[in-house]
């Protein structure tokens, strides 16, 4: 009894000095790690850096975080796995960051889960929708991911077909690596049973310069509906060469390749049109939300902090939304130690204003997986449009 | 048998991408006596100088004609700063320094214009005409014919014309050339300059369908090498019909042999390019390279 | 010469005295770094044995590299072998395999050559998706780290990196004393004129498959080796970047050198990290301009700028040779001239 109460004094009395306990986070700052693609093939992504600095700047702006401003240090991976491994170990072990968040990049996060984990520190709300994040809690418990996963993206799409097009014969065209097959794999699951059926699946390396040749395949399968499962190249690669054929299947393009700039514009406004993807936060491009507090504050926020940056990108909601949850989970920890900051994110229940009105970002015991809601959209000619309510597709 | 047919047609086109880079691979070759690995980088920051062109208003014809000419002066620099110091000596020494303007030009490119994707308009109409149950592309057509064109063009240029004539002289023998009163140095400059030129119109044709992007030239080099080691690396006519080869060969490839998946695929030109060396090294059309002893 | 012996064994005593205290000197993380420089430099060894004393182009080091440390994590992930012991299992395979990429060798010359050798770096990864029941496919693998043992009182990274630099020495000195002797020679005759070697009885053809060999052999240990480091494989760890690195390190460090792995390994491992420090947009375009200066201003890298330097300082030669150089460099500087044959550390 008085053992306990002694250590319960030592506790409250770490508390107030500020935290000694973890390293990366004094009386007057918070120091976040991040590892990013800046550079390479796939630096595109950085705009999600820019995103989540620019929601750290605003919290900065209005005094931190009951008095620390958050420190974001961001390193360049090139999107290459030994590099994420020594960007964490820098992170880490020099510059002594709180915890590494937002991640970029399915590989490097694996690459890193071992080490985060030995050394039990955070890797927060990692920017990849793989399962594995939510996956495996027992073995790594200090990574979670954030975004809805591949899986639940898949069973968004199985259920609008389900309600739509009950028996639709599915084409796939999937990128052959583990994004790819995530999703060609959860969609598969979630199909089972029902009358959609895949009849045709073309995988292609992100190597290839050109898809033409499996979309020439697909086309002539005979389905009469195509799940696009790309990154942003391919995607726009698939759309104008359905656009040039005679083949007019429902298009459903996956959530990673819907962006209007980086994707839909290259490829073509028109040849978009009646395109089915999802969504899970407010898109800046869209009028209905014009007005909303969540999207002026992020808007007006951006322009304040990265002027030169797109605020239609949606690469920036991403990292400013996923910014938000990692700044809810530092104000949620009940001290300022890294175990606390995970026991946070792991009893989340939130719904930030700025995801769709309906998705909520939910952790609990047995629950590793943050969003696990979408909606449907559909693009117009012109913008995405909301369809139908959202759908929740928890694990 | 539709499928088949198909099947070709698609390989023929795509092929023609590749045998357009490759053309510039062989001219280069057919200049310095070297594989440039920054060929694929070069053409396509000459298509992104188009891309500017365009953007800042110009038509599609005017831009392309501009960036052809800017290439050609491009080309050119690039011969007399950074390969004239080095012209003569070890490969390696020169397979580094285009490494190294590879990564050069790349990030280069990435720095001035960003990663994002970009459309590129063609110059061919957007049609496609079917044959019989057969999709054909009227840009696949439009670049066949145009590649056949350049083709006949660069012909007549190195056999009827006195630069052709200098071209050929150099690359067999600068010294003998020098000793003949050709100025072996503006002779290179030239031979890189049209080189240069050819890679930015393989460029415009490759990036309507590839989309522009900083990397988009980068899976295609290594098939625009393998079209021109079958093709010959001296011979243009050489270059396309590798390409047409190896495209057709590819989707044949893909669809008809199972064990063949996506991941496999680039199986294709690089077991071309290993037969072809080990069997008849000159290609296709090239002229076989002789060594006296 | 004597005179040049002594300055080449006073340099690796230099180096190593270095080497020894490095880990004693740096916290975990740039401990890390050293440890990989070293993984790196043995492969860079290896390909410089190839390249520069073999006059051999392959583009495709990585290749072997890659094959080195999938062994060592496959053999430790599925099959629990002790991590020490993968790395002769890594070095045989690799041995094999340079083999095998050495018969094409034999009928396939110079940049037709380096051709082959890029398409096998590129097939590489996708041989690694295709047997993902193997390799894990896109997902890698991860491996546990060796940890000191108990009873030697040095932290985790400082164990592994002196285990690595064991490594490490061994193989400097294993290529030290091949390029001395009978093989160096050879290697350097073969690169000078091979119709000439093959006229002195020099069988190409088992100099050529055995230089492929051991150079994949060197890139092999250094893969096993780099997979301790790291702890992690996966296809996007073995693309063509590390093949293109491999060969600018031979270049940067010199051309037919021992010593010049070391340098060629230090220039990978920190060059990009730097540059991305500097600024990341730029990274890449610092990276290919040092390149191009290299071959430029320092064409037998940075062994050859040590070299001239210690030899203008040391004697009265070295002076005189200097002056000579420069009166003559002002004619026969557009030649271009290959570096010359002969060994040097």
């Amino acid at each position: 009894m008085i053992v306990a109460a002694v250590l319960l004094l030592a506790a409250g009395c770490g508390r107030d000095e500020g935290g000694e306990k973890s390293p990366g986070i004094t009386k007057t700052e918070i120091k976040l790690g991040g590892s990013y693609p800046f550079s390479g093939p796939a630096s595109a992504y950085k705009s999600i850096a820019d995103g989540a600095k620019a929601y750290f700047d605003l919290v900065n702006s209005k005094g931190g975080l009951n008095g620390r401003k958050i420190k974001f240090v961001t390193l360049d991976d090139a999107y290459e796995p030994p590099r994420a491994v020594q960007n964490a170990r820098r992170l880490v072990e020099e510059e002594k960051v709180f915890a590494l968040f937002n991640t970029l990049g399915t590989p490097n996060n694996l690459a890193i889960w071992d080490y985060t984990n030995q050394k039990k520190v955070p890797q927060a709300f990692v920017a990849t929708g793989a399962s594995d994040w939510g996956a495996d809690p027992d073995k790594h418990p200090w990574t979670i991911g954030w975004q809805p996963d591949y899986v639940t993206e898949a069973r968004t799409y199985a259920d609008y077909l389900k309600e739509n097009k009950p028996n639709a014969k599915v084409a796939v065209l999937y990128q052959n690596d583990g994004f790819g097959k995530n999703l060609l794999g959860g969609f598969e699951k979630a199909i089972g049973g029902s009358g959609i059926k895949v009849v045709a699946k073309e995988g292609y390396e992100v190597t290839d310069p050109t898809i033409a040749s499996q979309i020439s395949k697909l086309a002539a399968s005979g389905a009469d509906t195509f799940l696009n499962v790309t990154t942003p190249k391919f995607s726009a690669q698939a759309i104008a060469a359905i656009a040039k054929s005679d083949w007019k299947p429902l298009h459903i393009l996956n959530n990673v390749g819907a962006s209007k700039t980086l994707v839909l514009t290259p490829a073509g406004l028109d040849n978009a049109k009646g395109i089915i993807s999802t969504t899970y936060f407010k898109d800046p491009d869209d009028p209905k939300w014009a007005n909303d507090g969540a999207m002026r504050e992020y808007k007006a926020t951006l322009k304040r902090f990265s002027p030169r940056s797109n605020p239609n990108d949606p690469f920036h909601v991403y990292g400013w939304g996923a910014a938000q949850t990692m700044v809810t989970a530092l104000k949620n920890m009940k001290e300022p130690t890294r175990e606390a900051f995970m026991d946070a994110a792991r009893h989340l229940d939130e719904t930030p204003p700025i995801l769709l009105p309906g998705i909520e970002v939910k952790t609990g015991d047995g629950d590793g997986y943050p969003i696990e809601a979408m909606q449907i959209q559909r693009f117009n000619g012109q913008r995405w449009e909301l369809q139908g309510k959202v759908v929740s597709a928890e694990h | 048998m539709e499928r088949l047919i198909q099947t070709l047609v698609d390989g023929v086109a795509t092929g023609s991408l590749y045998g357009a880079l490759a053309l510039a691979v062989v001219l280069i070759f057919r200049t310095s006596g070297i594989v440039n690995f920054a060929q694929g980088e070069m053409a396509m920051f000459s298509t992104f100088v188009a891309w500017g062109l365009l953007e800042a208003g110009l038509p599609v014809g005017l831009a392309i004609l501009a960036t052809l000419g800017l290439s050609l002066l491009g080309g050119m620099v690039i011969e007399r700063v950074l390969m004239r110091p080095f012209e003569g000596g070890d490969h390696l020494t020169l397979a580094i320094v285009t490494l190294g303007l590879f990564i050069l030009v790349n990030s280069g490119a990435g720095w001035i214009w960003g990663f994002e994707n970009r459309s590129f308009p063609s110059i061919f109409p957007d049609d496609t005409i079917g044959v019989g149950g057969v999709d054909v592309p009227l840009e696949s057509v439009g670049i066949v014919v145009l590649l056949l064109a350049v083709v006949g063009v660069l012909y007549l240029f190195f056999q009827r014309t006195k630069l052709g004539l200098a071209l050929r002289a150099v690359s067999v023998n600068p010294e003998s050339s020098r000793l003949s009163g050709i100025s072996v140095g503006r002779t290179l400059m030239v031979g890189w300059g049209i080189a240069a030129l050819v890679g930015a119109l393989a460029g415009a044709l490759i990036a309507p369908r590839l989309f522009l992007d900083v990397n988009f030239m980068g899976g295609v080099l290594i098939y625009s090498f393998a079209a021109a080691t079958l093709g010959g690396f001296d011979s243009p006519l050489g270059a396309i019909v590798g390409g047409w080869i190896i495209g057709v060969t590819e989707d044949l490839a893909t669809t008809y042999v199972d064990f063949i998946g996506s991941d496999l695929k680039i199986l294709v030109p690089l077991v071309i390019i290993l037969v072809v060396l080990l069997v008849r090294p000159a290609g296709l059309f090239g002229t076989r390279e002789v060594t006296r002893v | 010469m004597t005179g040049d012996r002594r300055l080449k064994l006073g340099g690796f005593a230099v180096v190593l005295v270095i080497a020894l205290a490095l880990p004693f000197l740096f916290g975990a993380y740039q401990v890390g770094q050293f440890t990989l420089v070293l993984c790196y430099a043995i492969a860079v060894l290896g390909l410089n044995l190839l390249v520069g004393y073999g006059g051999l182009i392959s583009l495709g080091h990585g290749a072997f590299f890659a094959l080195g440390a999938y062994t060592s994590a496959i053999l430790i992930d599925k099959a629990d072998v002790a991590p020490l012991a993968t790395v002769p299992v890594a070095a045989a395979v690799c041995f094999a395999a340079g083999l095998l990429l050495g018969l094409p060798a034999l009928r396939i010359r110079g940049l037709y050559l380096a051709l082959v050798t890029l398409a096998v770096a590129i097939a590489v990864p996708q041989l690694i998706k295709r047997f993902d029941a193997l390799t894990g496919g896109t997902q890698g693998l991860n491996v546990p780290r060796p940890t000191t043992p108990s009873w030697v009182p040095l932290a985790d990274d400082q164990f592994l990196y002196f285990l690595t630099l064991a490594f490490a020495i061994v193989m400097f000195v294993l290529a030290a004393n091949l390029v001395r002797g009978r093989i160096g020679r050879a290697l350097a005759a073969m690169r000078e004129s091979e119709a000439a070697a093959k006229a002195t009885g020099v069988n190409l053809a088992r100099l050529k498959t055995g230089a492929f060999a051991v150079s994949a052999l060197y890139a092999g240990v250094g893969g096993s080796l780099y997979v301790f480091s790291i702890g992690f494989v996966a296809p996007e760890s073995f693309t063509l970047t590390i093949s293109f690195a491999f060969l600018a390190a031979v270049v940067v460090g010199g051309l037919g050198t021992i010593g010049g792995a070391i340098f060629g390994a230090l220039f990978i491992e920190f060059v990009p990290v730097y540059a991305s420090d500097v600024n990341e947009a730029l990274a890449g375009v610092i990276y290919g301009a040092v390149l191009i200066a290299f071959m430029f201003a320092l064409r037998d890298g940075v062994m050859g700028l040590l070299r001239q330097i210690a030899q203008a300082l040391t004697t009265k030669e070295g002076r005189d040779e200097r002056e000579t150089a420069v009166r003559l460099a002002g004619g026969d500087r557009r030649r271009g001239a290959a570096p010359s044959g002969g060994m040097r550390a």
